[in-house]
């Protein structure tokens, strides 16, 4: 299947470009031992030799800086991601294959959250935790976001329920969780994994929304911060391009790669998408 | 009771729902923050130095009584409602004594003006584009995609930061942000109009490209969808006229569309207030970001508020031209919310 997947254009490309991203996030900050918040120079000054992308507001060394933000926004983004699939898995499938009263609830809890901008119940939460650390920002992001994977979740599961496999596993006398796990999660395995995907794009969006309007992660640098900063110091009125376009392109590099990645795998597993 | 208004019953119970639950987050959540919120704004407000003892009597009285902080979370609760009924938003604690709705009414045309166009006009030609793709296939399609992705993966700050670099630093056409000029006033004159559009062309495009891009991408996927569906097939055998193929695959993939718009409202609602941000921009966007630096709970919770209620407006109105057009709801009964 790996194989057949690597045959499409998009699919390499993204994989690599995330490769690439999180090998450098892993990499970058254990190659010197700069210390982030440590002034080099002076406010905005160009890149130079020893300072490759210059320096932000403060004197701080942007390359140094994005090295440990990118680091961080994949982090959030990766925490994001993982709790808002895992509660949109868990809350579609029970409400997908258990139906009746606990379906109408979970649903109906569902559409609410739907319905109401994810950046106002955001904001709310992150203004009422006043010391946001990048796990609690992660988990913040992600139980605002699974509703969108829990109903397409619950939309897979009740076609897929009435199948007959799943009537003679529970003619074996396999229990509703056993169920669930063995019988329903796997013929949806390439549906998860891409709703993932589009959920740690999200997270790290997400994340960098929030800093920018000034609710980002309280103690560590991040993309989100970086830009924040940027802005508000003026950067790009006064032509410091250096301290603010690296971590624009790389949002959007990150953001690019996920959803190229998402379509690819999309295009793979949905034939009808195909062209004839 | 008629398929129609059955599905339009049911519409409004799920919207007042989730009112219902976006005003009760809307006023617990603040208050969550440790302790009183009035005791730490009052510190931080003596700390700063700005004002005098006095004055932070008065600002603290103010409050207590408009939270009504010695009364129980139930009456507190009561009463916010029963001033949002009146429409009174409250005082602003950054900006005392300036009145919540002060603020925003100033702030809400620059918003509105940005948003709307952005909405109607991008989901117009996002949908045209996507469209062309689908039924022009080759070069076409795969610029078109391709384009369409970029544009719709990158955030609404990240264009609008690289927009801001290119076409007001680097190529300094357009002005780096406000809505005027700082020495005009605004008025009704050619010359104020003038400034002022010059001001909107870059964040009114870095919207509308992100819009655009979403669009046509589910609208490819659509049409493509439907180009291989049987009927077409049918359709084309029988040597149907292809302009009347055409019209068939886009009424047909344009009502998931439809639904695709709404569920982007809330979305570019959330991008749109960030853009304000990046180009200082004086609308609600930027009202919170200030709000929000300052603590300003009541301005806070006034604009997620507003931005709440106008998402499900604009929600139900989508779901009301879904089911004027959908045939199947007007023929048949209704489905879920």
């Amino acid at each position: 299947m790996l194989r057949a997947l690597w045959r499409s254009g998009r699919f390499r490309v993204s994989v690599s470009l995330i490769a690439l991203l999180v090998g450098v996030a892993l990499v970058g900050p254990n190659l010197s031992d700069a210390n982030p918040r440590f002034a080099v120079g002076g406010r905005y000054n160009p890149p130079s030799a020893g300072i490759w992308l210059g320096t932000d507001a403060i004197g701080n060394d942007v390359f140094v800086q994005l090295m440990h933000g990118l680091g961080t926004s994949l982090y959030i983004g990766l925490v994001a991601g993982t709790v808002a699939t895992v509660i949109g898995v868990v809350v579609g499938t029970l409400s997908g294959y258990l139906g009746g009263f606990l379906d109408e609830l979970l649903m109906g809890l569902t559409n609410v959250l739907i319905t109401v901008p994810t950046i106002v119940i955001l904001v709310l939460l992150s203004v009422a935790l006043q010391n946001r650390s990048t796990l609690l920002l992660g988990v913040i992001i992600g139980v605002t976001s699974w509703p969108w994977t829990a109903r397409a979740v619950r939309a897979q599961t009740s076609s897929l329920k009435v199948r007959e496999h799943i009537d003679i596993a529970r003619l074996s006398g396999a229990g509703t969780l056993r169920l669930i796990g063995l019988e329903i999660l796997p013929y949806m395995a390439s549906y998860v994994v891409m709703a993932f995907v589009l959920q740690l794009s999200n997270g790290v969006l997400n994340e960098a929304a929030l800093s920018l309007l000034g609710l980002g992660p309280s103690q560590s640098i991040s993309l989100g911060r970086m830009l924040q900063s940027a802005l508000q110091g003026e950067a790009l009125r006064v032509g410091a391009y250096w301290a603010i376009l690296p971590q624009t392109v790389l949002l959007s590099l990150i953001a690019f790669s996920l959803l190229l990645l998402q379509s690819s795998l999309d295009e793979f597993f949905n034939p009808r998408l195909r062209r004839r | 009771m008629s398929p129609f208004a059955r599905y339009l019953t049911n519409k409004v119970f799920w919207y007042l729902l989730a009112f219902i639950a976006a005003t009760a987050l809307n006023f617990f959540l603040p208050r969550l923050v440790p302790g009183n919120p009035v005791d730490a704004i009052i510190s931080q407000m003596a700390q700063g130095g700005g004002a005098s003892g006095e004055a932070l009597q008065r600002v603290y009285s103010t409050y207590i009584a408009e939270f009504g902080l010695d009364r129980t979370p139930l009456e507190q609760f009561g009463a916010y409602l029963r001033n949002l009924l009146r429409g009174n938003l409250g005082t602003s604690l950054g900006n005392y004594p300036a009145s919540v709705n002060s603020l925003i009414s100033s702030a809400l045309p620059w918003t509105l003006a940005l948003q709307l166009p952005t909405i109607l006009l991008g989901w117009l030609l996002g949908n045209l584009l996507g469209a062309l793709a689908a039924y022009k296939g080759g070069w076409v399609d795969r610029g078109a995609f391709l384009g369409a992705l970029a544009f719709s993966s990158i955030p609404y700050y990240g264009l609008a930061i690289l927009l801001l670099y290119g076409f007001a630093v680097a190529l300094p056409w357009f002005p780096t942000g406000g809505a005027y000029s700082f020495a005009a006033t605004p008025s009704l004159t050619w010359v104020f109009v003038l400034d002022a559009a010059r001001h909107y062309v870059l964040p009114f495009s870095s919207l509308l490209l992100v819009v655009v891009g979403g669009q046509a991408i589910g609208m490819r996927s659509m049409a493509i969808y439907e180009l291989g569906a049987d009927y077409v097939a049918y359709e084309r055998a029988l040597g149907v006229r292809e302009g009347h193929i055409v019209r068939g695959i886009f009424r047909n993939a344009v009502l998931p569309q439809i639904t695709g718009l709404a569920l982007s409202i809330g979305a570019l609602a959330g991008g749109a207030l960030i853009t304000e941000i990046v180009f200082s921009y004086p609308g609600l966007g930027t009202v919170l970001f200030n709000a929000i630096r300052q603590n300003d709970y009541p301005v806070i919770q006034a604009v997620t508020l507003l931005v709440t209620v106008a998402v499900l407006v604009a929600n139900f109105l989508v779901d009301l031209t879904y089911g004027l057009i959908d045939p199947r709801i007007r023929a048949a009964q209704s489905g879920g919310a």
